[in-house]
């Protein structure tokens, strides 16, 4: 089936882009609402942003269940034996960003006194109570482990960009199948 | 000596309408309201208010009630909430400035507990509210009157303009008192 070019399963490479795509949707409503004069519109984003936020949480804890039942495929042979361990690590490091953050934003939301409620549906605990001070830390948190992920995120895209264009192996491809198709590279 | 007797006389005076109608303790004195945006509960409290309480459990119809809250004093916890809480659509502080309830009557319920109605006007406008509540005395004497009522923002007009649909912030809003009778602390 992968006719020597070993890939991701279906479910691993959906997941991937699945936490992708909200992820851009999290950060995209976080950016453009924080500075919202206050309105019902505002509301409504601050109430989407964290439903988007507890979701990648959920999805994201699947995933790295997932993968630590589901190995990743190995790398290409071409691959220098350093460059495993820091892939090893920045993906890692992904993982623990994509559940960290939304936990830090959740624990925000709950000093400033504004439980979540999921979905509009279930209340989330409050885990700190409400403090002034205490959400402006975390506040700090939230946004400058956010701008940690984009960075990463970039250098990630970087790194797949580089593997498919310079180093023409198959660490995109593994990921992203359907990309081949189109090219039809393959 | 003179002093001695003036304080006596002094304080046989505020003992004496204390019998009739009572002021409340404002240091631990509590009003407290929840609304509903997008399902979140969020509580907010008003920090002044006056409140004449008159209650003898043996005659509860007697009783008599008149709290009078300073709307501006209204606190979320996040400045620019308060100011829209505060402004022209919400509450309209500058042109009614306070919120009175004055008590028609009182029925014991059973159980320690009775039942106060009367007519509530905010921003101009007078409904008849009841609520429910508790009597019970402190290690110090003292009385507590608890309660939780509910009433509906738009009957009042609080929420004008885009705040005015209810899929965002709720009608109904929870009001919660418990007021302490008893000298204020200096």
């Amino acid at each position: 089936m992968t006719d020597g070019h070993p890939r991701y399963g279906a479910l691993a490479i959906s997941l991937h882009w699945l936490v992708f795509a909200l992820v851009v949707a999290a950060w995209a409503l976080g950016l453009y609402m924080v500075d919202l004069p206050l309105s019902p519109q505002k509301l409504k984003y601050f109430s989407w942003h964290k439903w988007i936020g507890a979701t990648i949480f959920l999805v994201a804890g699947f995933r790295a269940a997932w993968r630590l039942a589901h190995p990743a495929p190995p790398p290409p042979v071409t691959m220098p034996h350093w460059q495993h361990g820091v892939a090893g690590a920045s993906h890692l490091l992904l993982y623990v960003l994509i559940l960290v953050i939304p936990v830090t934003g959740w624990l925000y939301s709950s000093a400033t006194g504004v439980p979540t409620v999921y979905l509009g549906w279930v209340q989330l605990p409050d885990l700190v109570g409400k403090d002034k001070v205490l959400a402006e830390f975390l506040k700090e948190l939230h946004v400058s482990f956010n701008w940690m992920l984009f960075i990463l995120v970039c250098m990630h895209a970087t790194q797949a960009l580089k593997h498919h264009f310079f180093d023409r192996d198959d660490v995109l491809m593994r990921m992203a199948p359907f990309l081949a198709k189109r090219s039809g590279r393959r | 000596m003179i002093q001695a007797a003036a304080w006596a006389i002094l304080g046989l005076l505020a003992w004496l309408p204390a019998h009739g109608a009572q002021q409340v303790d404002h240091g631990r004195s509590q009003i407290t309201v929840v609304s509903r945006q997008m399902n979140v509960p969020v509580e907010a409290k008003f920090a002044r208010f006056n409140a004449q309480l008159a209650f003898d459990p043996s005659r509860p119809e007697a009783g008599k009630a008149s709290i009078e809250v300073d709307l501006a004093s209204f606190d979320i916890g996040n400045d620019e909430v308060n100011d829209e809480a505060r402004g022209r659509n919400w509450f309209d502080a500058k042109n009614f400035p306070r919120a009175t309830f004055v008590s028609s009557s009182v029925r014991p319920l059973g159980g320690g507990r009775y039942e106060v109605r009367g007519p509530l006007t905010i921003k101009g406008k007078t409904h008849d509210v009841t609520a429910p509540f508790s009597v019970k005395t402190d290690t110090a004497g003292h009385s507590v009157f608890e309660g939780t009522f509910n009433i509906r923002r738009l009957q009042y007009n609080i929420g004008e303009g885009v705040w005015k649909h209810t899929d965002t912030v709720a009608d109904e809003v929870v009001i919660r008192f418990r007021l302490y009778t008893g000298a204020n602390r200096p």
